[in-house]
């Protein structure tokens, strides 16, 4: 276990280096002088001049991708191309803490009632209920996530004003206003992800009610509660929380669509800003969390997995 | 003892719903059981044993119900309880012993969280009332360390300990009525009905020696939506008369207290009419008396280093797996080699180990006289055409996607090397598939149109398409029933002298081997504690590894008294081998601490015969020919 552990978190920094020099070697790969796109192209030669140096981008590329991933490691990959200069760390760790709420929100929203209804929707197989429970969870995971953003903002922020219609997230938010904040960017991440959660939570209480073991609790005369908490749904939820583990990753960095309809300052919003104003360092620092992120949701979605399962080994 | 039954079914049917309406499944049951009274229930899958028996529980599957009849238990009528009501009663008065015992138990859950269950819920036991009344149960069970198999995980168990927890776990209610879901056939005096009789005339111990063929039944259950008004079994009857096609036979009380459905009982009581079909002597089933090898095997070694997650978090090493240990064998052309030995005991590894599906550590192994590489990726496409297998579940070896005449028509092309035909090609899957019983028309087929029996026939003609010189047979007929097994034995002994094969044929049942095998080699943890010819394996001297597994084996006629030596305890792990003879801590007739420190010589025997044990073979011979003679 120890053994397989440090082998994927190697692995997992591998992924990184790999990710990283791909990134980097694809922002040079813009055509034309970053600095002149950074700064426009009626800027003066010295200010041009002064933003190579500033930033060191006369230096060999090699040196320049030591020097950005010395800083990541250390904690400072240098400042921001946008005015001010401020330092990236910052700026990003800020989306990262506001992506983690919403994350985190939505999930709390999502798998309770997704799950539930996933569990009903098996144990009443081929009812009008079930039927009904895969028409709902196969509509909203099917609708673009900007439909049913735009459409929740007309009915529940526009038309009642319970909610916020946009996200500007300020200092000093009470729990109240960070709810009114993030209740609908979550319903509409939700909205596809708990049709997903529905689908699988289903498919796998359907094969496990199928087993053996469960017609031997029966036939032990357990109550029918006792069999499904127990006995069914520890078995049947293993893909499921495979699923959500990975989905967490998608959560954090893919929600780019969802956080531009709410406005929500999120790392994906964030990305799409740096890709749009050249920001390099921005744009590499981001990519390079939004890899690890996902990969260490995998990481965890195979651990989690082997541990609620008795019968995996991981070597 | 009162003389009321535990447990009286009266005239008692079931139905299921099936294409929309509903059809019989049990119809007019009568019986009733006494108190400590063993009643058994035989017939092939789908004669509706385990509904009945579940019936008994007062439990059906969501798509069944009762209609008609009554269940007296209790003073009660199951099936009119709630299933609230039946729920409170089966689990605490009736329990239930399924037949696989390891998809029987909740993978999740360890052995303790199963077991004390039943008793928390039905008897309110305390949470330590219940484990002390789990270890009781399991001690019951003769479960060495009962503390310990309780922190256990059902994968963890052996399969023997996997079924005496599911008995425990039924026994720890006390119940007054156990239903054993078994595959146990071989429990008749003189059966009365055709149906009994053709199923116990296909029980390989019932023929008559190698040279004889087994009994079969024609045909395969009818399905529930097909079954005849009359007599049920009227359309695969060798007895059959107009009769029974008409009128349902009354259920008949027979002087010694049996009682009997069948019309022409009288008769076959009176002994003047005899439904078990004559036994055909197949002229060439013998092996050929020249024996050229065609597979050696040298020193065979295989090691399975592996640990569980638990172990690999407590920092402990586990110890390596020895699945094969030194194991030679030779198999003669058109000869069929029989494996037998306990789950557990390497059978498999070793075939594997050959087919090349698992790379051995060490030795050598020649095919037709050429070195044939350990690892399949370096095999020559001849060894690989040489060398086939058929596999114990032809349910899980066929491709679903796949009809059988492209399963059969794909191993044609490959090892054809592309040579053949179209035409040649559907002429071939048309001769295979006659040459296994069935019809050309079969090809268009898929899997899941065919029974059970059908699938491993094709399974068995894939194995042939090749034309192999040796197939490779785990087990091919243990999850068939007895009357389907018969016909696939048959099978392959008229296919082993048409097509001049080789088998090497694996199975826990010493019976099957012993109607199909010319040499036979008795696994005990990874080696071959004894090999020889059939007669030589089965008559003393013999090791007593084999002598214990002859005497366990359960016989046909219930007249002959068990007896000979019997095993105690469960196969060590592998993990855990004994030192010196592996068998010493079961063996009956140890003779003393050098079984245990030292590795027993290879005595041989008459005719090659050879036996791994410290005790000569005269010795041997002397004890195991004087009756209940113990060393």
């Amino acid at each position: 276990m120890i053994r397989y552990l440090v082998r994927r978190v190697l692995l997992l920094i591998l992924t990184l280096l790999l990710t990283s020099m791909i990134v980097f070697a694809m922002t040079q790969a813009l055509p034309g002088d970053i600095a002149r796109l950074v700064l426009g192209r009626d800027a003066r030669p010295e200010a041009v001049a002064a933003f190579r140096q500033q930033f060191g981008l006369n230096d060999p590329l090699p040196v320049q991708y030591l020097r950005w991933l010395g800083g990541f490691v250390t904690g400072n990959p240098g400042r921001s191309f946008a005015a001010g200069n401020p330092p990236v760390m910052p700026l990003v760790l800020d989306r990262l803490g506001n992506s983690f709420l919403l994350a985190g929100y939505t999930l709390l929203l999502t798998l309770p009632l997704s799950i539930v209804a996933g569990i009903v929707a098996a144990l009443r197989e081929g009812s009008w209920l079930d039927n009904l429970i895969a028409f709902i969870s196969l509509s909203v995971t099917g609708l673009p996530e900007f439909v049913t953003g735009i459409v929740l903002i007309n009915l529940f922020a526009l038309g009642t004003g319970w909610f916020a219609a946009t996200s500007l997230v300020q200092d000093g938010y009470t729990v109240v206003d960070w709810l009114r904040v993030l209740t609908l960017p979550a319903l509409t991440a939700g909205f596809v992800l708990g049709g997903y959660v529905t689908r699988m939570t289903r498919a796998g209480m359907i094969d496990e009610l199928k087993k053996a073991y469960v017609r031997t609790a029966i036939l032990k005369g357990l109550p029918r509660r006792t069999i499904i908490l127990r006995h069914v749904l520890r078995n049947a939820l293993l893909p499921t929380i495979t699923v959500i583990a990975i989905s967490f990753g998608w959560l954090m960095g893919g929600l780019v669509v969802i956080e531009n309809v709410f406005n929500y300052p999120g790392l994906g919003s964030l990305l799409v800003t740096a890709v749009e104003q050249k920001n390099l360092p921005v744009l590499q620092t981001c990519v390079v969390l939004i890899v690890f992120i996902f990969a260490a949701a995998n990481l965890l979605a195979d651990v989690l997995y082997a541990a609620l399962n008795p019968r995996i080994r991981l070597t | 003892m009162t003389a009321t039954p535990v447990i009286h079914a009266q005239q008692l049917s079931l139905e299921y719903r099936l294409q929309g309406g509903w059809q019989n499944a049990i119809r007019g049951v009568t019986l009733s059981i006494d108190r400590q009274q063993i009643h058994g229930l035989v017939g092939e899958s789908g004669s509706g044993k385990s509904t009945l028996g579940m019936g008994l529980m007062g439990y059906l599957p969501e798509n069944a119900r009762f209609a008609g009849g009554s269940i007296l238990f209790d003073d009660k009528d199951l099936t009119r309880l709630s299933p609230a009501d039946a729920a409170r009663l089966r689990g605490r008065l009736i329990g239930f012993v399924p037949q696989n015992p390891l998809d029987a138990l909740n993978p999740s859950l360890t052995i303790g969280e199963q077991l004390q269950e039943v008793t928390r819920y039905h008897l309110r036991l305390s949470r330590a009332a219940a484990h002390q009344r789990a270890c009781q149960a399991l001690e019951q069970t003769r479960i060495a360390e009962p503390e310990a198999v309780l922190r256990r995980y059902p994968h963890q168990l052996s399969g023997g300990m996997q079924q005496r927890v599911m008995i425990a776990m039924a026994l720890s209610t006390r119940p007054r009525l156990l239903v054993l879901d078994a595959p146990v056939q071989t429990l008749f005096r003189r059966p009365l009905h055709p149906y009994t009789i053709g199923l116990l005339a296909s029980l390989p111990g019932a023929a008559g020696g190698q040279q004889s063929r087994l009994a079969t039944i024609d045909g395969t259950a009818a399905p529930l939506t097909g079954r005849p008004a009359a007599c049920v079994f009227a359309e695969r009857c060798p007895l059959v008369i107009a009769q029974c096609r008409t009128h349902k036979p009354p259920l008949e009380q027979q002087p010694d207290g049996r009682s009997l459905r069948c019309w022409r009982g009288p008769e076959i009581a009176a002994g003047s009419v005899n439904p078990a079909r004559p036994a055909h002597v197949s002229p060439a089933a013998a092996a050929p008396a020249d024996a050229v090898p065609i597979l050696r095997a040298e020193k065979l070694r295989k090691t399975f280093h592996d640990a569980s997650l638990f172990d690999r978090l407590t920092g402990k090493a586990s110890a390596p797996l020895k699945a094969l240990d030194d194991v030679s064998l030779t198999i003669n052309r058109q000869a069929t080699f029989g494996l037998v030995g306990e789950s557990g005991s390497g059978k498999t590894t070793l075939a594997r180990v050959i087919a090349g599906l698992t790379v051995g550590d060490d030795g050598r192994l020649e095919l037709l006289d050429r070195p044939l590489a350990l690892p399949l990726h370096r095999r020559s496409p001849e060894a690989l055409r040489n060398i086939r297998m058929v596999f114990q579940n032809p349910g899980d070896t066929l491709n679903p996607y796949y009809t059988v005449g492209q399963a059969l028509g794909r191993t044609l092309s490959v090892f054809g090397r592309g040579q053949f035909s179209r035409e040649e090609i559907a002429r071939r899957t048309a001769a295979l598939l006659e040459a296994v019983g069935l019809t050309a028309a079969y090809a268009g087929r898929y899997p899941e149109q065919l029974s059970g029996g059908e699938k491993q026939r094709v399974a068995i003609a894939r194995a042939f398409a090749a034309s192999p010189a040796l197939i490779i047979a785990d087990e091919p007929t243990s999850a068939l029933d007895v009357s389907v097994q018969a016909v696939i034995l048959n099978l392959l002994k008229d296919l082993r002298a048409d097509q001049g094969v080789s088998y090497l044929f694996i199975s826990h049942d010493l019976e099957v081997i012993g109607y199909l095998a010319d040499w036979i080699g008795v696994m005990y943890l990874g080696e071959i504690v004894e090999q020889g010819t059939r007669d030589q394996v089965s008559a003393p001297p013999m090791h007593p590894y084999t002598e214990a597994l002859l005497s366990a084996s359960p016989s046909v006629d219930l007249t002959q008294p068990a007896q000979g030596i019997r095993l105690t305890g469960d196969i060590p792990s592998p993990r855990q081998k004994p030192a010196g003879c592996p068998f010493h801590t079961r063996c009956p007739r140890r003779l003393g601490p050098i079984c245990a420190a030292e590795v027993p010589p290879l005595q041989i025997g008459e005719g090659g015969h050879q036996i791994r044990c410290h005790i000569p073979l005269a010795d041997l011979r002397t004890l195991q020919s004087t009756p209940g003679g113990s060393g």
